[in-house]
């Protein structure tokens, strides 16, 4: 298992979701990924992804001005 | 959305494959604007396909697309909307993801006379053949209205429980929704792309007249989509946040462009586009004062921050009167 980070900060909808679709082709089961987004809409979408493809949001952190959500690569 | 349900039904397995040209009109966009706050804020393909429990694939086509945009075979609609030579490329893009991925043809909810461009019963085949799909793209919606396809022939789906839907009106997929127990869809087809909404075509048709030539990049088309654009001299243009929201957006743009913004009251982030001299500088700064809580200040002092640059600068100008701001300077 390992941890990732993926900075989504100022892309809007859908980019947030297609570059964690994209990062997680490259990660192994298990894998812990980071996103960081701006977009709020990526705090609705990123999970429903994750629920479709069978990955787990484990935690979503929303501030103010920036959206954290940690995914388990198919813990879903 | 229907036509997936409809393939569903006959037990088919079905995957979503959604294309982002960068002129997507989603919640997200709206949503910038605290006007548009009570939208969901939702991707309306991954909603589609968690309802019908199916996977969805969502894929940046953004360069591929300008082609699509600035060439197109088969001209325009009303504004800049490609959408016959849109839809021969998004079934193109499918077909060559089935190969890919061991799929075995392509359905669309594309209805005959639906729409005037894309969904007339001359432009269906023209879909079919130019993206090379043929008879692997199947309309479960209107498919008894069209000739034979793959599936059927080879008794994959059954033709007897596809449907002969045609015309504008969408009352008969609305009965079938409600058939089905679907109570809530996205938006019809038409209001899902920006190049179907006349003032987001002016300021693309703006932005390639100033250039001189028909290209873009993703942030010209996103800036396109928020603020308040005004060209006060060809070879520059303003792009004014017109509230809080806006005004976050903008700021992820600030480097990439000259920003300016009254220091001296509040009052929006403004980018500039083009290029300038001082006396353009001072008249995007009297702008700008216009735009901000000084406006019937005598001085504003405007902060500048060149195109890329660390240092800033400031201009205290008087604001410019709202009767010298033509209407021909808002694009």
């Amino acid at each position: 298992m390992s941890q990732h980070q993926l900075d989504a900060r100022r892309l809007l909808c859908p980019m947030p979701v297609i570059r964690t679709q994209n990062y997680i082709k490259n990660l192994n089961s298990g894998d812990i990924l980071e996103v960081t987004c701006t977009d709020p809409g990526a705090l609705n979408d990123v999970p429903t992804w994750c629920r479709i493809n069978g990955h787990k949001v484990i935690n979503t952190d929303a501030a103010e001005d920036e959206i954290r959500i940690t995914i388990e690569v198919d813990g879903g | 959305m229907l036509a997936a349900r409809v393939m569903l039904e006959q037990g088919i397995h079905v995957e979503g494959i959604n294309f982002f040209t960068g002129f997507c009109v989603e919640g997200h966009t709206h949503a910038i604007r605290k006007k548009d706050k009570a939208k969901p804020k939702r991707n309306n393909a991954l909603w589609t396909a968690e309802q019908l429990g199916i996977k969805l694939h969502i894929i940046d086509v953004i360069d591929e697309y300008k082609d699509i945009v600035i060439n197109p075979k088969h001209g325009y609609g009303a504004h800049i909307n490609p959408c016959l030579d849109c839809k021969g490329f998004m079934v193109r893009k499918a077909r060559q993801w089935i190969d890919e991925n061991n799929f075995d043809f392509i359905i669309t909810g594309e209805v005959i006379g639906q729409r005037p461009m894309s969904q007339r019963k001359d432009t269906l085949p023209v879909i079919a053949e130019e993206s090379g799909a043929h008879d692997r793209l199947l309309r479960p919606l209107c498919a008894r209205n069209l000739a034979i396809t793959l599936p059927e022939r080879e008794g994959w789906v059954d033709r007897e429980q596809l449907y002969d839907f045609s015309g504008r009106s969408r009352k008969p997929q609305m009965a079938l929704a409600q058939q089905f127990g679907i109570s809530e869809y996205a938006q019809p087809a038409g209001g899902c792309c920006f190049l179907t909404d006349a003032a987001y075509s002016t300021k693309l048709q703006d932005l390639w007249q100033q250039r001189g030539e028909k290209t873009y990049e993703l942030d010209d088309i996103m800036l396109l989509k928020v603020g308040r654009h005004l060209r006060p001299r060809p070879n520059f243009k303003l792009i004014i946040g017109r509230e809080d929201g806006e005004n976050r957006f903008l700021e992820g743009y600030r480097r990439q462009y000259t920003a300016l913004r009254a220091s001296s009251h509040n009052g929006p982030l403004v980018l500039l586009d083009g290029s300038y001299n001082n006396d353009d500088l001072h008249l995007a700064a009297r702008i700008v004062a216009r735009y901000s809580q000084g406006r019937d200040s005598s001085n504003v002092t405007i902060e500048i921050e060149p195109q890329g640059s660390d240092n800033s600068q400031t201009l205290t100008v008087s604001p410019i009167a709202v009767d010298d701001i033509p209407a021909a300077w808002f694009v």
